[in-house]
């Protein structure tokens, strides 16, 4: 399922992150506080490979989609796209070819199509913006070839109906499409199969496998489901509380994962064909909301390893294995260590 | 929401294999609106009596000579006489018919109706969901306007904005009330939007890059199809018994024949206490009957578009013994 | 769609359950009233609970699994009704209870837990204004009893009863739903029902919940039903496991039974779809196709449309429930009753 592809170096990567940080202000006139939903993460994507950024609830995997795509602007931090930083793409026209290149597919296929035009709608308007050199037949030839790629056949006939016509899936390839139609060189994919039933996911993981293949697509698949993200990506980042945890190929995280975390959630993913014992250490805690922290690693008041230096000192990504890094203290010591599982 | 009814469970799309090649449904795909249209208002039983409604008063304003052979205004007619073959409704006590009055004056009463209806909610439309995707400043001055219109009562703003006026014409009597009912609607309409902006589809147009405007106009407005429409039905009932209201009093042109001014000329010659009954009851009549088509189509249309709000059915279960 | 019997006077046992059997659901149907005509939601399902015994209902959307959950809990409101089977427990039918007498046995005997905490939980008013509220509406007056009781099922849940106090939104997701849990405690029923009560919790907060259940039933003993589409969640920690599909029961059996060797295509194709996230990596391809549209089942299996097994007589012939050894299987390769495949 993976192509042998490894991180790029710093200049030729497709995307490339600079302790990307985003806060929120929340609180009311009289308390005013600051959530860290993403803080200093500094990721790589490259050519024609699938990253998984990887999460529970409150690691921040949602806000860096929103980051990329431009729809929040980082407090902090810089994006390099093709080389070129994000913030310089002002005037309508930069901003707009961007869109074409990092495109976003969204996560409920129930409410990200319009419900009162057919599903070609979205797939014409998406031509019409960013190839506006393509005339009103060559437009609809795409959309089809587009529904085509993504396995939506017979396309013409589709491309007719309206979204509630569809199933789930179906409404996610033709998200997938939308993107596909304006030729990106990324795609942008928010938990695209998490609302969708389990036995209809594994064909749309399989379609973005192919879409990196034939297409050429580099695609970012966030998600909170190792499983899904072993299937699929040639390389994997954890998130934790906003901060990055542990990211390399993928195949070599989940075999060895460093950080505590990733131990954590490996020995929480269920696995039918494995077997389980009940009384198997199990974790109470859950991902905190970051509100003015302090420094310090995150998952310190979960972690049965840690040691002084983890309540002072936040800890920085480190090598571990060539392309493996993790952001620990104690697996930086070099020793392999085992918190869970 | 659609304003058009769903036309199945919305997880199980017809049946069919393999995930790709569904098959074609069997209604034509063009006429398919207007059929499903007419199928949703055949079976919902407030549609139904509505529009009948509604039909019939158009076909009154439209056709009046064919209904009605005598002329509204002519006072030449024998005063104050009961319901007969040749006069069906009696006559006033100025020489007219009642009747024929009655069913030309539907012309002016449709044409307000229709005329505030169609305003109203354009303006409405255009502030109030403007309002909720702009947001920020501009958000704070539309809903500003929006606010203190609505706090003014209305009755007495338009007393005196008619009597400002004087002898209100239609047009002016439109002009009028649009003006001060366009901002209750806008309040529901900025409601609905608002919670309509974070939704995926809207996301999903921004950052396919297109500009506000067009997704205000184009992705927004028509997901809204169900709340315009009962804003403009809502609308056009407020203007039947507002304007029909201020004709009564006698802000609105005499001269005109309309409900409201019989209403006002049979109160000037004080038609209930002498004995002429007619004369009142029935531009009251018709006005109610008019509102009430407004008001059922109103329901009907909320149940439409909603299906949580229809009847419910219940199941028969056969139990033996 | 059989015609229901005339109400039963509660008996201590009716004849034909298995002895030991707390539960006994026989061939029910649930039909819902849609525009185009009634959709059988629910086709003539069986099953039986044992005290203490852990059964799990999986399936993906639109089998039916929550319905049936509902219309064993007597919790369906028109456009649904039951229109067919019969729901007994511990030995008493309960169809066609009025709500006076369901209220003695609700929360008592058997409680519920619904799938999402915050849609079930008053959100203006805290925890323990809640628990209060259902102890005194089956008769316990004592404030400190209620105030105890409610210390006490917190606790068992892993909760710090000083989140009494809380309300809902103070709490995280994952204690919001060990709250639901906790309240559904509060009588020791000898039946919770439970409407895939972990899917909005994050991974590792489900997994800590579930061992939490499972914990709470050895203690406690009492028997828990639990729908969910996640089958290699509920592998852990069911004891016999039930597959539907289209309404119907697909197949039941021992859970280790069932993963060790599926028997239904539908089942073995669900078990495949699971990327796995140790062992060796392969290819996958899901079941292609959508279940069918219950308006106008297909007239013979359900499922195949999409098996890769079907047979020619498939399409025409509608299984029904075979056994084999100790598992219940709709499908005609199994029509014999043997494990091996039949070829026509």
């Amino acid at each position: 399922m993976t192509s042998t592809s490894e991180p790029s170096a710093n200049g030729t990567a497709l995307l490339r992150t600079d302790k990307l940080t985003r806060h929120f202000r929340i609180g009311n006139a009289l308390s005013q506080q600051t959530l860290h939903a993403v803080d200093e993460v500094s990721l790589t994507i490259g050519e024609r490979e699938i990253v998984a950024l990887a999460g529970e609830s409150g690691s921040g995997k949602s806000t860096i989609a929103r980051l990329l795509a431009k729809i929040y602007k980082p407090t902090s931090g810089e994006t390099y796209f093709q080389g070129k930083p994000l913030s310089g793409f002002k005037s309508r026209k930069d901003r707009l070819r961007y869109s074409g290149l990092a495109p976003m597919v969204f996560q409920d296929p129930f409410a990200s199509i319009n419900p009162v035009f057919r599903v070609s709608h979205g797939v014409l308007r998406g031509l019409k913006l960013h190839r506006p050199e393509l005339s009103r037949d060559e437009r609809y030839a795409e959309a089809q070839r587009v529904f085509e790629v993504v396995g939506l056949t017979p396309a013409d006939e589709v491309l007719q109906r309206f979204p509630h016509e569809l199933s789930g899936g179906q409404r996610q390839r033709v998200g997938f499409a939308q993107a596909l139609a304006m030729r990106p060189k990324l795609i942008l994919a928010d938990e695209p199969v998490s609302m969708l039933d389990v036995s209809i996911r594994v064909g749309l993981l399989n379609m973005m496998a192919e879409l990196r293949d034939s297409q050429g697509v580099s695609i970012l698949y966030i998600t909170h489901d190792l499983a899904s993200a072993r299937y699929v990506a040639d390389r994997l980042i954890v998130m934790y509380a906003g901060r990055v945890a542990e990211s390399g190929p993928a195949e070599e995280v989940l075999a060895n994962p460093r950080h505590p975390y990733t131990q954590l959630l490996l020995s929480a993913a269920p696995d039918p064909r494995a077997p389980l014992g009940v009384g198997a250490e199990t974790d109470r805690g859950e991902p905190p909301k970051v509100i003015n922290p302090t420094p310090g690693c995150r998952f310190r008041w979960r972690c049965p390893l840690a040691i002084d230096k983890c309540h002072q000192v936040t800890p920085e990504l480190s090598q571990m294995t060539p392309g493996h890094q993790a952001a620990c203290h104690v697996a930086e010591e070099g020793a392999e260590v085992k918190a869970f599982g | 929401m659609a304003m058009l009814p769903v036309s199945g469970p919305t997880t199980a799309p017809p049946a069919g294999l393999p995930d790709q090649a569904l098959p074609v449904p069997a209604a034509g795909r063009r006429g398919q609106s207007w059929s499903r249209l007419f199928r949703a208002v055949r079976s919902n039983r407030k549609a139904t009596v509505g529009t009948a409604l509604l039909i019939i008063f158009i076909l009154l304003a439209l056709f009046p000579g064919v209904i009605a052979h005598d002329s509204p205004t002519a006072t030449i007619y024998p005063r104050s006489l009961g319901p007969s073959t040749a006069h069906l409704l009696g006559t006033t006590a100025l020489g007219q018919d009642i009747f024929a009055q009655a069913v030309y004056g539907t012309q002016q009463v449709l044409i307000i109706a229709f005329g505030v209806g169609l305003f109203s909610t354009g303006v409405a439309v255009l502030i109030g969901v403007a309002a909720a995707y702009l947001g920020g400043a501009w958000d704070g001055v539309l809903n500003l306007i929006t606010d203190v219109l609505l706090v003014i009562p209305l009755f007495p703003l338009l007393i005196v904005i008619a009597t400002y006026v004087q002898n209100a014409g239609t047009a002016v009597l439109v002009v009028v009330l649009t003006l001060t009912g366009w901002s209750y609607t806008a309040r529901q309409l900025r409601a609905q939007a608002l919670s309509l902006r974070k939704r995926d589809f809207l996301e999903a147009a921004r950052v396919r890059g297109e500009r506000r405007m067009y997704i205000v106009v184009v992705e927004i407005i028509p997901t809204m199809t169900s709340l315009i429409v009962a804003s403009f039905l809502t609308n056009a009932l407020y203007a039947v018994l507002f304007g029909s209201s201020l004709q009564f009093i006698g802000l609105g042109d005499p001269n005109s024949v309309s409900w409201g001014t019989m209403l006002y000329w049979a109160e000037n010659n004080e038609a209930l206490q002498t004995g002429q009954y007619l004369w009142a009851i029935v531009p009251g009549a018709l006005i109610a009957l008019l509102g009430a088509a407004f008001a059922l189509l109103n329901y009907a249309f909320d149940e439409i578009g909603n299906p949580a709000l229809r009847p419910v059915r219940r199941i028969r279960v056969k139990r033996a013994g | 769609m059989s015609s229901v019997p005339a109400k039963q006077e509660p008996a201590e046992d009716t004849a034909g359950a298995p002895p030991g059997s707390m539960l006994d659901v026989t061939d029910l149907s649930v039909t819902y009233a849609a525009d185009r005509g009634p959709v059988v939601a629910v086709d003539q399902v069986s099953l039986q609970v044992d005290p203490g015994e852990f059964l799990g209902i999986v399936g993906e959307s639109g089998c039916g699994k929550s319905t049936l959950l509902f219309a064993i809990a007597q919790l369906l409101a028109p456009p649904a009704a039951i229109t067919g089977g019969q729901v007994s427990f511990k030995g008493r039918s309960m169809v066609g209870l009025t709500d006076r007498q369901l209220a003695a046995v609700r929360w008592k005997d058997l409680s519920v837990v619904m799938q999402s905490a915050m849609n079930a939980l008053n959100p203006v008013r805290p925890i323990r204004a809640q628990f209060a509220d259902a102890m005194r509406a089956h008769g316990v007056r004592s404030k400190t009893e209620i105030a105890d009781r409610s210390a006490e099922v917190l606790r068992m849940v892993g909760i710090d009863p000083t989140h009494l106090r809380s309300y809902p939104h103070q709490l995280s997701g994952g204690m919001r739903q060990r709250a639901m849990i906790a309240m559904a405690m509060l009588f020791t029923p000898d039946l919770v029902i439970m409407d895939e009560p972990t899917s909005a919790l994050d991974v590792v907060a489900q997994r800590s919940l579930m061992v939490q259940i499972k914990e709470l039933q050895q203690q406690l003993h009492f028997a828990v039903i639990f729908v969910t589409h996640d089958m290699s969640l509920i592998s852990h920690f069911s004891d016999r496991l039930m597959v539907m599909y289209a309404g119907q029961v697909a197949e039941f059996g021992a859970t280790r039974e069932l993963f060790n060797r599926a028997l239904h295509p539908y089942t073995v194709g669900l078990m495949d779809a699971f990327p796995s996230i140790r062992g060796p990596r392969r290819e996958l391809t899901g079941i292609p196709g959508s279940p069918p549209n219950l308006a106008a089942p297909p007239p013979g299996c359900r499922f195949e449309p999409r098996c890769p097994k079907a047979m020619e007589r498939c399409a025409a012939t509608q299984p029904e429930l075979y056994q084999v050894d100790e598992t219940l299987v709709r499908c005609l390769l199994h029509e014999d009753g043997t494990a091996e495949e039949k070829t026509a």
